[in-house]
């Protein structure tokens, strides 16, 4: 097997290209649709022993001053959600609700409730982020220990792209981005970071093989195809158990599963191709991987 | 020939053997259990409450398997819900209210595994049902009080030695004005004498004409926040523990936030009622035996019930003016307890105590208790009530200020006691909610169900791939596979690690993972094959190449996890516990369990032709 990968190369850039220019003009147009965890908020899962009269908990809920519910049928016509979202003080809580609606005499069973504060919400949105950055400089260091610096502004290129296209699913279809949804961001990250790594350890060592002759495009396709076929099965033994997850998983990590998924499909695709473009344009050569001869030292010493 | 050393084999197994042992805990389903805290309560003290509870179980025909007993609480475990529920209901009876009852699960591990250190995986709120609290300690408004008591007692401790000043503060400063530079020297040799803790100056002093500037260092502003958060760390605890919930959690996280988790808990107002409680000490002057009733009121001492003293009704302090109490020795070696009071407090102590000398001075700890019991319509009600006890009843001798001591205490354990009873009583600083979350046992029991399920139907496909792609080497990494989750639940178990849902999720990312380090071996050996090797040496050879491939991909993910650990927290960091813990044993199971395999089922003999 022999694909001509360094052919492909830039009609994989430009489809990259595109695709986050469409997720940055999604970004900064729509931005993305948070969660509660990171703009706080009520939020109240409820389950009614029959169909769910939505009406009648609006009305009973409109009493209460201040707040915006939205209030939709979750999972099943039992199951009703009662969501409030603020990123201002708020003056309320989840038995404020609770309470409205015993006094109505139309309360379900409370199978989740949730309450909040605004302040808990930056903080995470901020914690996330500088979690993903330190990551990102923690790597950087360790691939350049490890490897060359070429190598790091690769697996750091695709890292890049691999998290602002999930970040761009999530708005463009408008998907809650929530906790669960964070922590498959830096799973992804891991999971893209092991991809580069493959891909890189079996370039470094094409390049480092004395025998193996070549331009730089040869010995990178060649590397390519190497590691081509265990790309494709190891993506798929992970999409085979993040599938199930998906469908079997439940509400609580629909988004979760979908976020890993997509992650692992965009991460083997990065690996391939965003990894292998750095090291084009960087000029990585043979030359590069040459090791410092360690010649003794001239000296003085007293005998 | 591939052979892996005996003392390899034995290693390799014996690690395994160990996952087996630990995991085993989480086989054995939990059983319905009834806690019954019964605290200090003097029932408690003068009854065998054992006795009384196997009586009442027997009278109703309840059965029960085992009542385990601890210090102040006890345990009954039922066989199944029914009687649990009807276990509840004469228990509540029987309690009248004294004591705390809460349904529970417990484990039903056996002794021997117990007796080494066995236990099941702790499951997480979002697994298990319950509530979750944040608070947070106003940690700039504590400061802003504590720097204006602080001011105000040096002002004090100035006009003593007649020097007249004024002062005003903020949370990091204070400026104290003088009438001239003679009183000004003086007072600055007070506060140089003064400035001094165990870690250094509190404060630099600058001067400017007749007034002195005392800027607080870091330091020493972010040790007494450090003190305030924990002393409300200790106080929620002591509140936690009156739920009678068996697993809580109150943890610090971060400057001033504290966590609080109360599996099993579903009443979230009544759990907040009782972590939210205020002040509850009183300082009151003991009743002169001629007093009227009017004008007294008889309170038991809290360690013995049956001894009574009379107080007067007129509170002279309460716990809000308690700034700290802390236990230690006098000159003669004998245990005391100094109690620091704020400038309100020394002044109105001073007032009650200089015309008192030789009276008894008491202390009275007010508590919050609830009380559950069933209404008409047998539903489970809890009632929250006062509770008022003597902790502490000594004679006064001399008139008391900001700062004194109860001496006379019998032994350094009864000092230590009294001054975290005097603490625990109000909260150093402020607090308040900032997140609620409450999770229903069914939504918790759906989670554990769904995730599980998944997982397992996922993993199935997964070894129906790797034995249909990769035959007889599959069906090693499908082992290894599964070695890999019995390590990582026994590690889980054993150190006490909380799996949540996110935490699942970590461990599919691992078991991805450990997949891929064999897929790299095995395409490795393919291509040995493929260049004509051996087929013993091309098995060593697809090892061995790739090994550093495979170390480092988990080393830089291993990073990623330890850093998402140290910063995030809740959710984020119950991912990076399964994760980093999943990277470790899946490279040991993908590398040497998948190879000592793969030694024993190819390495003993000659083998013409590999397929990979």
């Amino acid at each position: 097997m022999n694909i001509p990968f360094i052919k492909f190369n830039r009609i994989g850039i430009m489809l990259s290209a595109g695709l986050i220019l469409i997720t940055l003009i999604s970004l900064l147009g729509r931005g993305l649709n948070l969660g509660l965890d990171f703009t706080g908020g009520v939020s109240i899962e409820m389950k009614y022993e029959q169909k769910a009269d939505l009406e009648k908990i609006r009305n009973s809920i409109s009493k209460i001053d201040n707040a915006n519910f939205v209030v939709l049928n979750f999972g099943s016509d039992n199951n009703v959600l009662i969501k409030f979202q603020s990123d201002e003080e708020l003056n309320i809580n989840a038995q404020t609700v609770i309470d409205q609606l015993a006094e109505d005499q139309y309360l379900g069973e409370v199978v989740k409730s949730e309450t909040i504060f605004p302040q808990i919400g930056e903080e995470l949105r901020d914690q996330g982020g500088i979690a993903i950055l330190v990551a990102m400089l923690v790597i950087l260091v360790y691939i350049i220990f490890r490897f060359q610096i070429k190598f790091g502004y690769g697996a750091i290129a695709a890292l890049f792209h691999d998290v602002l296209i999930i970040l761009g699913i999530f708005s463009i279809f408008n998907l809650t981005f929530d906790l669960s949804v964070l922590a498959a961001l830096l799973a992804v990250v891991g999971y893209s970071l092991n991809d580069s790594i493959v891909v890189s350890d079996r370039i470094r060592e094409n390049f480092l093989d004395e025998n193996k002759k070549g331009s730089s495009e040869v010995l990178l396709n060649d590397s390519l195809n190497q590691v081509f076929a265990r790309t494709i099965i190891t993506s798929f033994t992970t999409l085979l158990v993040l599938i199930a997850l998906l469908i079997a998983g439940g509400e609580a990590l629909k988004n979760f599963s979908l976020a890993l998924a997509a992650g692992v499909i965009v991460g083997s695709y990065s690996s391939i191709f965003i990894v292998v473009r750095v090291l084009l344009i960087t000029g990585l050569s043979k030359k590069d991987m040459e090791k410092p001869k360690n010649e003794p030292e001239e000296s003085y010493s007293l005998d | 020939m591939n052979k892996y050393k005996v003392w390899q084999i034995i290693l390799i197994y014996s690690v395994l053997t160990f996952g087996v042992i630990f995991a085993l805990p989480n086989f054995y389903p939990t059983k319905p259990a009834i806690q019954i805290a019964f605290g200090d309560s003097a029932r408690a003290l003068n009854t065998n409450i054992i006795a009384d509870i196997t009586r009442e179980l027997d009278a109703k025909n309840i059965p029960f398997t085992e009542i385990e007993q601890s210090d102040n609480s006890a345990k009954v475990i039922f066989n199944d819900v029914e009687s649990q529920l009807a276990g509840r209901r004469i228990l509540a009876n029987y309690s009248d209210g004294e004591f705390i009852i809460a349904l529970n699960s417990e484990p039903s591990t056996p002794d021997w595994l117990r007796s080494i250190g066995g236990k099941p995986i702790n499951l997480g709120l979002d697994l298990a049902g319950g509530i979750h609290f944040l608070l947070e300690v106003d940690t700039d408004r504590y400061s802003i009080e504590r720097l204006s008591s602080e001011g105000a007692s040096f002002v004090e401790e100035f006009s003593k030695r007649n020097i007249n000043s004024n002062y005003t503060s903020n949370d990091n400063k204070i400026d104290i004005s003088f009438k001239n530079f003679e009183e000004l020297s003086m007072a600055r040799d007070y506060l140089d004498q003064n400035n001094f803790t165990t870690s250094g100056a509190k404060y630099n002093i600058l001067q400017n004409n007749n007034a002195l500037e005392l800027q607080y260092t870091d330091n020493y502003l972010s040790e007494i926040v450090d003190y305030a958060v924990e002393q409300n760390l200790v106080a929620l605890r002591n509140r936690v523990n009156e739920l009678g919930v068996s697993e809580p959690i109150v943890q610090r996280e971060g400057k001033g936030r504290i966590v609080v988790e109360l599996p099993g808990v579903q009443d979230s107002a009544s759990a907040k009622k009782i972590i939210g409680k205020t002040a509850n000490l009183e300082f009151r002057l003991e009743a002169r035996p001629t007093d009227s009733f009017l004008r007294k009121e008889k309170f038991s001492f809290k360690n013995s019930p049956g001894r009574t003293v009379f107080l007067e009704k007129v509170i002279v302090i309460s716990g809000d003016n308690v700034t700290n109490a802390q236990s230690s020795f006098d000159e003669n070696g004998r245990a005391q307890v100094n109690i620091n009071l704020d400038i309100d407090g020394g002044r109105s102590i001073q007032n009650a105590t200089k015309d008192n000398i030789g009276r008894r001075l008491g202390v009275v700890l007010v508590e919050e208790k609830t009380k559950t019991f069933f209404d008409n319509e047998d539903n489970v009600r809890q009632e929250t009530f006062t509770e008022k006890s003597v902790i502490s009843n000594a004679t006064i001798q001399a008139a008391l200020g900001t700062s004194f001591r109860i001496t006379g205490l019998s032994n350094s354990n009864e000092a230590s006691e009294l001054a975290l009873l005097l603490r625990a009583g109000a909260l150093a600083a402020p607090m308040k909610f900032v997140e609620e979350q409450t999770i229903g046992p069914t939504l918790g029991q759906e989670n554990i169900d769904k995730g599980l399920n998944s997982v397992i139907v996922g993993f199935i496909l997964v070894f129906i791939f790797m034995f249909v792609r990769y035959k007889l080497f599959g069906l090693s990494a499908n082992i290894a596979l599964i070695s890999n989750l019995v390590l990582v639940t026994a590690i889980m178990s054993l150190v006490g690690a909380t799996l949540t849902l996110p935490g699942i999720a970590g461990i599919v990312l691992t078991v991805g993972m450990a997949v891929d380090a064999n897929v790299l071996i095995f395409a490795r050996i393919s291509e040995e094959l493929k260049a004509n090797v051996e087929t013993q040496q091309a098995i060593k050879n697809g090892f061995a190449k790739a090994f550093s491939t495979i170390i480092d991909a988990n080393i830089t993910t291993l990073l990623v996890a330890v850093i998402l650990y140290s910063i995030g927290t809740g959710p984020i960091k119950g991912f990076a516990v399964t994760l980093s813990i999943g990277i470790i044993t899946s490279v040991f199971t993908a590398i040497f369990v998948t190879r000592s395999l793969v030694n024993f089922i190819y390495g003993y003999r000659y083998v013409e032709e590999l397929k990979v």
